[in-house]
Formats: C-alpha cells, sequence, structure tokens
C-alpha cells in the first residue's frame, strides 16, 4: 500500500515539475524543424545553429539524466502494475481464490472443540537473539533465522558464530543467547511470503479457533530433545500449556499436530511426560490418555531421513548438489573467502538435533546392500501410471530377483550411500567386507582455511579408505559417520539412539535417549488416542546417493561430496542422488511405515493398541501461478497449505474421529513396503 | 540509437501519444539516417567531421523529440527513487552503533544502561519477572471479522502502526468496539489481544512501553522463559478477561510453572497503569474458591509472589477519565479544539471523529474500573481537597515553600488563589472558583430527560447522548458543580447503559466492613478501598510513579453550541486563570502527577492506606513508595530521555529500571532505600480522613 501512496503523491507532484520541462521540450523539436529544411539544402549553413543547439542540450539530456529517465519508467511501470493489481485482484472473477476449507467447513457447522497445539519441525522455527558478542549489536531480540534472513547476507560470519551451538556440550557457547520464538508467529511464515503453518492457523480460526485454544509448541530446534527441556524448560511449558488449554476448554483434550521433526519431539514428550520427575515430568502413566485426543503426524520423520546423511557427510543435499553441478566455481573456489559449505558444515554439525533425523532401525528397515523395501520402485510417474497393471507382477518378479540379482534395473536404495556410480549398482558379492581400522589422527597437513571442521583431523589415508569401502547400508553409514565426525557423535549418540530395540522390557530403555526412536519405545497407555500419519506423496525423495572423492590437490576440508555427474539410465538416478516415492524430504516409508505396520493393532510397540491412520496426499503441482504453492501440494512443508490435508485437521480438531474421516487413504506402496520389512512386532 | 529511441516510444504508447506519431517519427528517423549517409557520400573536405556531426544531430533530434512531458516525470521519478535508494543503501550500510558514536561525539560519553552497570556488579537473574501491561498500550489483533476487514487476519488493529485506521476508519471503529449491552465481542468480531513479550514491547514503530526495561533485564541474563507478559484484552472488564479468554487462569498457570521450573524462586510482578487494578483484581480472583475465583487458596501469593512493582498505578482511578466518558476528550484533544476549532467539529469527510471515538470508547469496559474511586472522602469535597495550597508552577513553589506552606491549611477557602480540586468538574470557570455557600445548584437526579430529540438522525452515529433530550442536558448543567462523589451520578445520568454495565463488574465506593459477605463478589476486587490485600506477609508492594509534571485533575465545561448533534458537554478551552502559575490552563485544573495519573492515585495507598497493619492490609504487607522526579530529556538524541517522570516516558528511566533489576535479583525494598519522596503526597495522605 505504501508505493501507491507513493505513487498518489508523484500524481501531486509530477505536473508541477513537469511543466518547465516540457517548456523546454517544446524547444527543442521546433528548433529541430527549422534545422530540418537547410540541412537538405546546403549543410554548412546549418551548421551554426546546430552548434548552439549542442551546447544546450547537453545540459539538459546527459547520461545520468538517462539513467534517472529509465529508473524512472521502471519505477512508474512497476507502481502502475501493483496499483493495478491491488485494484483488480478482488475483482476479477478469474482470479478469485478458492473458497478455503475453513469457511465451508463453518458452513458445514463445524466449531473448535478440542484446543490444537502445533509444534514445529527443524529449520521452520524462528531464532532470536537475547545475547550477543559485539558484531551483533542492535539484533537484540531481532530474528536471527527466520524472518527476512538481511543479516546473514550483511555479516554472514558473525550470523553463523551465533546460530552455532558449543561443540562440546550442544548448548549455548558462552556469552551467546539465541532463543526460539514464542507464539504462533514463531512459525506461522519461515521467511516473508512463505507459509509454514499460517494457512493451517487461519482456516483453524474460521471455524472458532484463537490464542486461547491454539499454541504453538516452538523449541530451540538446534538443540537435542532433552536439552531443551534442561536449558529452556520447553516440554515443562508444553506440558503445562497442555494441562492448562484442557481445562480451560471444558476439559477437551488437546489435539496434536506436529510436523516433521516435530513429531519425533512429541514422541520424546510423551515418554518424557510420563516419566518420573528427575528425568520426565511426573505426569504418570494415563497422562496421555487424559489429555491427548489425537496426534496428526505431519510428515513424519519417524525412521529418519537419508537427507541428513547428506548434509552430516559433506553439508549437501539435492538441491545443493544441482546447483554445483550447474555452477562449478561457486561453491568449490573460495569466492570473498566464504568458503560456504565448510561453514554451513561447521555450524550444521553443532547442531545435535540433526542427529535425531538419521535413518533408525538399520538394515532392517532400510535395507542392505541388496535389498530394499522400496525396491521396484518406479520412478517416473508418467511411466508408472503406464505399468500400473503389470506392476503386481512386476513385485512378484522383484521379490525372486532378491535372490538372484540379475535384474539390472532394481534400484539398490539399501546403499544409501555408496562411491561411485559403479559401487551403487554393482552386486554385493564383489565387495571387500567393511573393515574401519582405528583413524589414524595424524593431520593431512595445514588446514587452509580458517574454518575448522573434524575432517581436518583425517589423514588422507583414513579418507581414501572409507572412499574404498564403497557402499554403506543404513547401519555402516552410521560407522562412517562415527569415523568422520567422531565429537559429533559422540556428543549426540548420548542424547539419540537409532537401533531397533530387542526386549522393550529392558530397564535401559527408561533413558531418554531412547524416547524419540519409535522402534525403542513403547507407546503410552492411551488406548483412546489416534495417531494419524499424514504426509504427501508422489514426489521424488533423496533416498540414497552417490559420492566421489573432493579432488585431493584442492585446498579443501571437506573430501566428499555428491557425484552431480552421476545419472543413471533409469530416472531413479539423478545428479548422483537415487530417488524414492516421498514427499520431497521424508521418503514414504519412514512417514508411513509405523502407521502401516509398527504400530497397527496390538504390537510389542503399541501394547495399549492405540490407533492409527494413515492419510497420504498425492502430489499435484499447482495449476496456475495464483495458487502460489499449490492448494494440493504434496511436498514436505507445501503439504500445509493443502485442502483436503487442512479438512482432515480441522475435522478431527471439531470432534470427528479416524473413521470418521475415511481411514486410510494411501496412494504409495506404503503397505507392501512394510509388508517386505522382517521386525518383530 | 533507434533501439534506445524505441525503448524511450515504448512506455508511452499506452499512455498518450499515438503510435501514429511514432510512426513519424521513425520515418523521420529514417530520411534522416538516408540523408546523413548522403551527406558523408557528398565528398567534402572535413568529411568525416561533417558526417560525425549529422549523425549526432540527428540523434539529437530524435532524442531532443522523445524529451517530452513523460520524460521528464519518469526522469524526476526516476531522480527521486536513486536518490531515496542511495540513502536507503548507505543507512543500511552504515555501522550500527553510527547515531550512539554520534551522540557520544556531541555529548561526551552516555552512562551505561542500567543492565550493563548492573551486570558489571554481577546482578545476575534470580526471580521470574511477570509484565502486566496497562490499558492502551498493549496490541491487540484480529481473529474474525467482517467482510471490511478482509485480509486483516492476525494483523494488529491496535499498536503497531495503525495503518487501518487511516485507510478504513468506519471499519476499523466498528471492529475494536464491543457489545454495547454485554461489554463482549459483537457478533462475527473477534478481536483478542497479541501474546507474547511483542504485546506490549513497542507500541508503535519506535515507541518504547516494555522494550527498554526488556532490553535491560535481558543484559543480567532474562529470557522468554523468565520473563512472561500478562498480555490481556484491554478492553474488556477484568472480570470477562477470564470468562471470554481465560486471562487470568493463563496468567496463575504461567506463574506457576515460572515457579516451578526457576527453581522454587518467586516471581516478581511488574505492572503498569491500568494493569495495577488487573493485577488486584487477579490477586483476590486466585485466592477465591473455584466458580468465580482460580482456587488457588488464601496462600497462594504469599507462595509464589515475591514483589508487586506497581508503575503509574491509578489505584484511586484518574480524573482524565471521567473527561474521557462524559465528552471523549482529554487535555490533548481540548488543546487540538482550541488550535483548529473546525477540525474536530466540522464534519469535514463526514468523519465525526470524536463522536465515533465516543461511541467505541464507551463499549469498553476497563475505561469505567478508572473512574475515581473513594468519593469525596479521598478526592476532596466542593471546598476542599487534598491537594489544596498546591503550586503549580515549579519554581514558584520551591521559592516560596515554606510560605505557602504556613499559608494553605484547612479552612482557608478565602484566598482567591485555593483551586478547589474536588469540584472535578464545574459548568463556567467561575462557578470552579466559587464560594460553596454562593453555588446555587439544581439537583438533575430527578429531572426528566426528555424523549425527543430535534433531530435525532441528524448523523448515523449513536450514543446515549441522544437518549437525554434537551432537558436533560440543561438539567446537567444546571447541578454547576460535581464533586468525585456526585460525578458518579452524573455519569450514571448521561450513560445509564454504560453504567449499568460497568456497574456489575466495578465498584467505586469505601468499604466500611470488610468482612461484609458482598466484598467477595468480583466487582470489589480492583478496589483497594474495598478489598483486603491477600494474607502474604513476605510479599513487598512498591508504588513507583514519576512526579513533577502538571497532571489533569478537575476540569471547566461548557455546553456545546448544538448539543442536537454533537457532544453537548465539552472543555471550556477558554478558561484560563489568567495569571502566572496557574493551575488552571485550557479549561483543566492540574496537579502534581505524572501527566496521567495524579500523585494522589498513585501513591496513597502505599503511604497511608497500606502502610503498616491496616484493615486493608491485615497481614501487614511492608510497602514503599519510589517517585522519580522528571526531568525533560537533555537533547534530541535522548529521545524520550533516560529521567523521564511521564506515565509511559518512565519505563525508559533508568533509575526505575534499576530498582527493577535489583529487586528481580532478590533485593529487598529496603535495600533500594526504602521510600523516595519527592511531592507531598505524605502531607496530602495525612489531610485524608479514613478509617484504617
Amino acid at each position: 500500500m505504501a508505493s501507491i501512496l507513493r505513487f498518489r503523491k508523484l500524481c501531486i507532484l509530477v505536473p508541477v515539475k513537469c511543466s518547465p520541462v516540457s517548456y523546454e521540450s517544446h524547444d527543442a523539436p521546433e528548433a529541430g524543424k527549422k534545422e530540418d529544411s537547410p540541412i537538405s539544402a546546403v549543410e554548412q549553413v546549418s551548421e551554426k545553429p546546430q552548434v548552439k543547439k549542442n551546447k544546450r542540450q547537453p545540459k539538459q539530456w546527459r547520461c545520468i539524466d538517462k539513467y534517472c529517465r529509465m529508473i524512472g519508467y521502471i519505477c512508474t511501470t512497476w507502481w502502475l502494475i501493483l496499483f493495478s493489481f491491488n485494484c483488480l485482484t478482488a475483482n476479477l472473477p478469474g482470479l478469485k481464490v478458492p473458497e478455503p476449507p475453513g469457511a465451508r467447513l463453518r458452513r458445514e457447522g463445524l466449531t473448535a472443540l478440542h484446543p490444537v497445539v502445533l509444534v514445529p519441525g527443524i529449520v521452520t522455527g524462528g531464532l532470536e537473539l537475547w545475547e550477543g558478542k559485539p558484531c551483533s549489536e542492535g539484533l537484540f531480540r531481532k530474528r536471527l533465522w527466520g524472518g527476512n534472513f538481511a543479516e546473514i547476507f550483511k555479516r554472514p560470519l558473525c550470523l553463523l558464530e551465533h546460530l552455532s551451538l558449543d561443540n562440546e556440550t550442544g548448548l549455548d557457547p558462552p556469552g551467546i543467547r539465541v532463543r526460539a520464538v514464542a507464539g504462533l508467529v514463531a512459525a506461522d511464515y519461515f521467511a516473508p511470503g512463505y507459509f509454514v503453518w499460517a494457512n493451517l492457523i487461519e482456516n483453524l480460526a474460521k471455524i472458532g479457533y484463537e490464542g486461547k485454544n491454539m499454541f504453538m509448541a516452538a523449541y530451540d530446534w538446534r538443540l537435542s530433545f532433552q536439552n531443551t527441556e534442561i536449558r529452556d524448560q520447553t516440554l515443562s511449558r508444553l506440558k503445562s500449556q497442555i494441562e492448562l488449554m484442557y481445562l480451560t476448554n471444558g476439559r477437551k483434550k488437546v489435539v496434536v499436530v506436529p510436523h516433521s521433526m516435530g513429531v519425533i519431539y512429541f514422541l520424546h514428550f510423551l515418554k518424557w511426560v510420563e516419566a518420573p520427575p528427575p528425568m520426565g515430568g511426573g505426569g504418570g502413566p494415563d497422562w496421555c490418555n487424559k489429555h491427548v485426543k489425537a496426534i496428526m503426524n505431519i510428515g513424519p520423520a519417524f525412521l529418519g531421513v537419508p537427507k541428513a546423511v547428506g548434509s552430516l557427510l559433506s553439508a549437501e543435499s539435492k538441491d545443493v548438489a544441482f546447483l554445483r553441478a550447474m555452477a562449478p566455481g561457486l561453491f568449490s573456489s573460495k569466492t570473498l573467502g566464504l568458503q560456504t559449505l565448510e561453514h554451513a558444515m561447521r555450524v550444521g554439525r553443532t547442531w545435535d538435533s540433526v542427529i535425531s533425523l538419521l535413518p533408525k532401525g538399520g538394515e532392517t528397515i532400510w535395507g542392505n546392500l541388496d535389498w530394499s523395501p522400496e525396491e521396484g520402485h518406479v520412478c517416473d510417474s508418467l511411466k508408472k501410471r503406464q505399468l500400473q497393471a503389470s506392476a503386481s507382477d512386476d513385485k512378484g518378479n522383484n521379490s525372486d530377483s532378491r535372490r538372484a540379482f540379475h535384474v539390472k534395473e532394481l534400484t539398490k536404495y539399501g546403499r544409501i550411500v555408496s562411491f561411485g556410480k559403479n559401487a551403487s549398482e554393482l552386486p554385493s558379492s564383489q565387495f571387500s567386507p567393511l573393515v574401519f581400522k582405528g583413524s589414524s589422527t595424524n593431520s593431512a597437513g595445514v588446514s587452509c582455511g580458517k574454518v575448522w571442521t573434524e575432517y581436518n583431523e583425517m589423514s588422507h589415508d583414513s579418507i581414501r579408505r572409507v572412499a574404498e569401502n564403497k557402499a554403506y547400508t543404513a547401519e555402516t553409514v552410521m560407522d562412517l559417520l562415527r569415523l568422520v565426525a567422531p565429537k559429533l557423535m559422540q556428543r549426540a549418540e548420548a542424547q539419540f539412539s537409532h537401533g531397533i530395540a530387542e526386549n522393550l522390557d529392558d530397564p535401559k530403555y527408561n533413558h531418554y535417549k531412547y524416547w524419540s526412536n519409535p522402534l525403542e519405545t513403547k507407546l503410552p497407555n492411551a488406548p483412546d488416542m489416534e495417531i494419524y500419519c499424514l504426509y504427501g506423496a508422489g514426489l521424488p525423495t533423496e533416498r540414497s546417493y552417490v559420492y566421489k572423492l573432493t579432488p585431493p590437490d584442492r585446498c579443501k576440508s571437506i573430501p566428499f561430496q555428491i557425484d552431480g555427474s552421476a545419472d543413471g539410465s533409469n530416472s531413479c538416478l539423478k545428479g548422483g542422488v537415487y530417488f524414492g516415492d516421498g514427499d520431497e524430504s521424508v521418503p514414504v516409508l519412514s512417514g508411513g511405515f509405523m502407521c502401516a505396520k509398527g504400530w497397527r493393532g496390538r504390537t510389542r510397540f503399541n501394547p495399549s493398541g492405540i490407533a492409527t491412520y494413515i492419510r497420504e496426499y498425492h502430489h499435484k503441482a499447482p495449476r496456475s501461478l495464483l495458487e502460489g504453492r499449490g492448494l494440493e501440494s504434496g511436498s514436505h512443508v507445501a503439504i500445509m497449505g493443502n485442502v483436503a490435508f487442512i479438512e482432515d485437521v480441522l475435522r478431527v480438531a471439531a470432534g470427528a474421529s479416524g473413521a470418521g474421516l475415511g481411514g486410510d487413504k494411501v496412494y504409495s506402496d506404503i503397505m507392501r513396503m512394510s509388508e517386505r520389512i522382517d521386525i518383530r512386532l | 540509437m533507434i533501439r534506445r529511441r524505441k525503448a524511450g516510444a515504448e512506455p508511452k504508447k499506452p499512455l498518450t501519444s499515438s503510435p501514429l506519431q511514432s510512426e513519424s517519427d521513425e520515418n523521420k528517423d529514417q530520411k534522416k539516417n538516408f540523408e546523413a549517409e548522403n551527406g558523408k557520400l557528398n565528398v567534402n573536405e572535413n568529411e568525416n567531421e561533417n558526417s560525425k556531426n549529422l549523425n549526432w544531430k540527428s540523434s539529437t533530434k530524435s532524442r531532443g523529440r522523445s524529451w517530452n512531458c513523460l520524460d521528464s516525470c519518469c526522469w524526476f521519478v526516476g531522480y527521486i527513487c536513486s536518490i531515496w535508494w542511495f540513502l536507503l543503501f548507505s543507512y543500511n550500510a552504515m555501522p550500527a552503533s553510527f547515531p550512539q558514536y554520534v551522540t557520544e561525539a556531541i555529548t561526551g560519553p552516555l552512562p551505561d544502561p542500567p543492565g550493563v552497570k548492573l551486570a558489571k556488579e554481577g546482578l545476575k537473574a534470580k526471580h521470574p519477572v511477570v509484565f502486566v501491561p496497562g490499558i492502551v498500550t498493549g496490541g491487540l489483533e484480529l481473529w474474525e471479522g467482517h467482510h471490511c476487514a478482509e485480509g486483516l487476519f492476525r494483523k494488529r488493529l491496535w499498536g503497531g502502526t495503525f495503518g487501518e485506521i487511516y485507510k478504513r476508519p468506519l471499519c476499523w471503529a466498528e471492529h475494536m468496539s464491543l457489545d454495547n449491552e454485554t461489554g463482549l465481542d459483537p457478533p462475527g468480531i473477534r478481536i483478542r489481544p497479541v501474546s507474547g513479550l511483542v504485546a506490549a514491547d513497542y507500541f508503535a514503530p519506535g515507541y518504547f512501553v516494555w522494550a527498554v526495561l526488556i532490553a535491560n533485564l535481558a543484559r543480567i541474563g532474562y529470557e522468554e522463559k523468565n520473563m512472561y507478559m500478562a498480555a490481556y484484552d484491554w478492553r474488556i472488564s477484568f472480570q470477562n478477561t477470564e470468562v471470554r479468554d481465560q486471562t487470568l487462569s493463563t496468567i496463575k498457570s504461567n506463574i506457576e510453572l515460572m515457579v516451578a521450573t526457576s527453581g522454587g524462586k518467586k516471581v516478581v510482578v511488574i505492572p503498569h497503569s491500568m494493569g495495577v487494578l488487573y493485577f488486584l483484581h487477579f490477586m483476590k480472583w486466585v485466592e477465591a474458591p473455584a466458580p468465580m475465583g482460580g482456587g488457588g487458596g488464601s496462600d497462594w501469593c504469599a507462595e509464589h509472589i515475591k514483589a508487586v512493582m506497581n508503575i503509574g498505578g491509578p489505584f484511586l482511578g484518574v480524573p482524565k477519565s471521567v473527561a474521557g466518558l462524559l465528552s471523549a476528550e482529554a487535555r490533548d484533544i481540548a488543546v487540538a479544539r482550541g488550535m483548529a476549532p473546525g477540525f474536530l467539529d466540522m464534519d469535514v469527510f463526514g468523519l465525526q471523529t470524536l463522536q465515533h471515538v465516543m461511541r467505541m470508547t464507551r463499549t469498553w469496559d476497563s475505561t469505567m474500573s478508572m473512574i475515581p474511586k473513594g468519593g469525596d472522602t479521598i478526592w476532596g469535597g466542593l471546598d476542599w481537597s487534598p491537594e489544596e495550597g498546591y503550586e503549580c508552577s515549579p519554581k514558584k513553589q520551591n521559592n516560596n515553600n515554606s510560605e505557602t506552606g504556613g499559608q494553605n491549611g484547612f479552612g482557608n477557602l478565602g484566598n482567591a488563589t485555593q483551586v478547589h480540586y474536588g469540584r472535578m468538574i464545574s459548568f463556567g470557570k467561575g462557578v470552579a472558583e466559587l464560594h460553596s455557600s454562593k453555588l446555587e445548584r439544581v439537583d438533575f437526579r430527578g429531572a426528566m430527560k426528555g424523549n425527543h430529540l430535534a433531530n435525532t438522525t441528524c448523523h448515523d452515529v449513536w450514543n446515549e447522548y441522544h437518549d437525554m433530550g434537551v432537558e436533560g442536558v440543561k438539567a446537567v448543567a444546571d447541578f454547576k458543580v460535581y464533586t468525585a462523589g456526585s460525578v458518579l451520578d452524573l455519569l450514571h445520568f448521561v450513560a445509564p447503559k454504560m453504567m449499568k454495565r460497568g456497574g456489575a463488574h466495578f465498584s467505586y465506593g469505601i468499604a466500611d466492613d470488610l468482612d461484609d459477605e458482598k466484598y467477595e463478589h468480583y466487582k470489589y476486587w480492583s478496589n483497594p478501598l474495598e478489598t483486603k490485600l491477600p494474607n502474604a506477609p513476605d510479599m513487598e508492594i512498591l508504588s513507583m510513579y514519576g512526579v513533577g509534571i502538571p497532571t489533569e485533575r478537575a476540569y471547566v465545561y461548557e455546553f456545546s453550541p448544538t448539543p442536537e448533534c454533537f457532544t453537548p458537554f465539552r472543555i471550556d478551552t477558554s478558561a484560563e486563570a489568567g495569571y502566572e502559575g496557574t493551575c488552571l490552563k485550557g479549561g483543566v485544573f492540574s496537579v502534581d502527577g505524572d501527566e496521567t495519573v495524579p500523585t494522589l492515585s498513585a501513591g496513597f495507598m502505599s503511604a497511608k492506606g497500606w502502610r503498616g497493619k491496616t484493615r486493608f492490609n491485615p497481614s501487614g504487607i511492608r510497602t514503599y513508595i519510589r517517585e522519580y522526579n522528571h526531568a525533560p530529556p537533555a537533547n534530541l538524541l535522548e529521545g524520550r530521555g533516560t529521567q523521564s517522570g511521564a506515565h509511559v516516558d518512565i519505563m525508559g528511566n533508568f533509575a526505575l529500571i534499576e530498582d527493577i533489576l535489583r529487586v528481580a535479583a532478590g533485593a529487598t525494598g529496603q535495600d533500594l532505600g526504602g521510600d523516595r519522596v519527592y511531592s507531598d503526597i505524605f502531607k496530602w495522605s495525612e489531610r485524608i480522613n479514613l478509617k484504617l
């Protein structure tokens, strides 16, 4: 609107300014006409007045004037467009935004019933500065993360320093306090115009929700889950808030809507709240049954995401890898002395929470060298539709081929990291067994940059040895990480665990590090609770990587990078990344397995038989630009604007049960994939 | 060249110049080019030069042609834009410490902000802190609205930029109003308080309220987890915040949580302005049993609260609120009207500003919580007031301190300069100064209200004056003088609906017997003269307020010339005392205070009402008075001053911040140095004859 005001001001100002200049400009063409006639006849004659004019003209029409005129044109056109856009959008019938689901459901008579708790995921929550080094002056209580990120460009190093945590403790470095933004503003928009929760909040408000029955459980997503309680008492606050909302809303249980990493954060909370006081919240075993009606997990990363491996190993995932392939100089050279990747890696490695996203369940879940639950997945969606009929036969063949490794097209998803494209396709018999010798810590040499990563402590030898082992599965990848980032893993493995429990009654599972792993905890004793897995499907999602060694002569401290040149004959391999089905971040397997099998019915992970439902949302790209990020999107974050998804959440918040929604809604092969996973239930 | 000209011609096409014109331009140019080339062919000695000239000439010509009005407009726009961008860029590129550097270069090194100073002393965050914002300063945002408010979802309607007021004023006023009957949301509209520290850190961009205090607390280690902004909807009555939003429950739960998570450290509560009354209400609410109260039990306060540090608390109400309710104006507006009489009265833009504002504010129950309490006993009668003898000019007061003290005692009523502060509202300046025995008053209470008006529908703005009629208005004016007690009757007379609504939530009297059962009703909870303080002997109550600024205390009113269509009463801005050092300026008698709250209201309870073990304070909670003498900012760079005593600006007063930080870090009121008094509050309190 400000620009319109400015425009209005201009309209008033401009004519005033206009008149004297236009007077002169009327002069000019006349002078030109005068010259016109003599020119053709006698040229010499015309020279005199011409010179006169030459003298006067440059004064008002110089380079700078031309520049100004150009800017003026651009500005004016811009304002005009903006103005007409502001005037017209509301009135043009074609541009009408479809009615939001909240308004429709309200007409159906839905009203706010159960309080809603929103649990944001990693990265999407805002972080603000409470205490900093001198370089961060003027940023007190300003967002360092989230918002417009202007400060990243202004003082990148300062910002990165403030965003990192202490390398030893995983808590604040001395003299720096960066805290999570509180309230709904914490994660409604990640950046201006890029909604995360805003859409859902708005639709909830349409059926009567407001501040008192909607709570954003913002937490510092950089910390390990238990540390959020130790440092900020976030879990205690969440508990108190849920109890308060339960009481003040007429003893209606809450509906929890966690997203992405928030899903495992809330899983941790469920165990924490039951555990006795020193380590837990002391809520007792029936706290969940009393206070929680349903958990609607959005894009749940229950079993971790392979992306986390990529980002830990080389601070890159698909997007970065593509970028590097396109502009190789940008990331590798030390333009501006930035060493972007190294910095990102150093900061990212101080964040314990990333570890919580490493694939859990090892080879049982994610597959081994030769087998994976997703095998036979057809990456090209077009092709998939054509092959739909014969799909079942294919699957039969594939399971046969598990024994005889000669079907070449099969993607070996189980090899989460392989060095070289060949290694990702080779049959397993040709691999030498994995041996990690004690990593010799004689440093390869002086590190060139000032940026320190743990790679600097590794010798070239051990790096080469790592690469020679060719392929890593979900289990051996952990060993690999332990080798290349010993400190990080040591710190983080005190906070998280990634295995599968043999015996869930073992007292060791009372420790908090197991609480966020669904394969090592029992769900609370809450038979009335419902658990939903809501996620997008139909998007290519990173599942495993082809790596290569960085050329050793390069003065770089990250020795590995994704091999952006590795493209497969089938479309599953693109730019060094094997894709599976999922929501662009979380593979279907991780999102759906627990609801599809691990917790379905009464299992040892779900002793009280909590009902689970899978609701998948098939991705459809936005039809027009005006739809923004799409009303039927299935991608990890944009799904929060998916109309069907919002409707589901609203219905449950207004009292519906999972069966009332229509039970499972499945598009992907999740059921079949889960079948293939052999886990004791 | 051609390309350039084309680029120039393109944008103007859609606007003015016809395509024909430009085409002909083009033709001419081509012709000229052709000629120019011809000229080149026609060999000459200075051929090169010629052709150059020609080329140049033709190009200038084409330029000259495109140099018309539109171009100059664009040139002008571009010029402005570039300068603007340049300035913006240099502003952004400027290091953040630059303004401070300049300030220090001019004025010498600035004192450390108290947070830094105390952090150096070794103070650490200890007790959790709760802020309770006052009226008006808290932000309100839209959760559900009518069509006209589209696109404003979760945007601030109050606080922030106030941009919407200018864009859609009627829509804004409609949304900000509450239901006239219930005092709650009108149907289809939900406006809710902003939550979190952002609710009241800045009222408008650059206009801090709590931000400075928060920043200083953060210096000694406070952060979100041990600071809590108890934001509430300041438009509705205190009990309704609980009924509608469960705000009191939320505050209780949050205080309990903070005490639990900080290792059993009690909280320090810092209410400001109306928040003081709100928190008084809270303390009674939390003790009361469950259906009406919070069920916390009688020792909840003792267990959870270390100190209540009231900033500028209008314990006994503010006279300003009377003027606000009666004619929607306080001194600021009255002065504005005095200067530009046409502006507010005229129907410019059909806005009827005052009437709209009045209709809106009259739906806000909370304004009634600040009507002066305690009646004539506290605020003075026709001939007497506790503040009498106050000299308004500070200089004079200093010079004649002993003299005036001797002259002005009780019964010295013949003195012409004596201001009758007790007469809160007088119709006409003469009446304000007349001896009481000479006053001729006609009681208005029984007066018939006219049930018709000359032209009720002359404007669509409804307020209760329309129901009053000419006779009623006359009767009101005939009563001539109103004291704090009779002002209540006046308000009941002119705004019966509002007062009926408000009477259910607030009470303004003095309790005879505090153990009377009726005082368990919530409407008495925010009146310190009708409640007992909680049983919390370890708690401390501090009254912190600014002094040294003239503060509205009593008003001179006049009829409005056209009572049918406008608010029939308004402040008589022409009433001036006519000599220097006067307390009467622009129709307003002023007295010592912080510009909004008179010293009497802010300090009396701590100075006398609660001092020691009294019937209002049975457990003997210790009280302290901390006054901050107002000193205007030394220079422009200081902004609103580091020694200000004004009602809101005091939140940036370094001395006040230091006091708060010390208490939050564990000090007691005694450690701060006990009372710190500049005004005559103790003398005035002495004069008030109240059973304790």
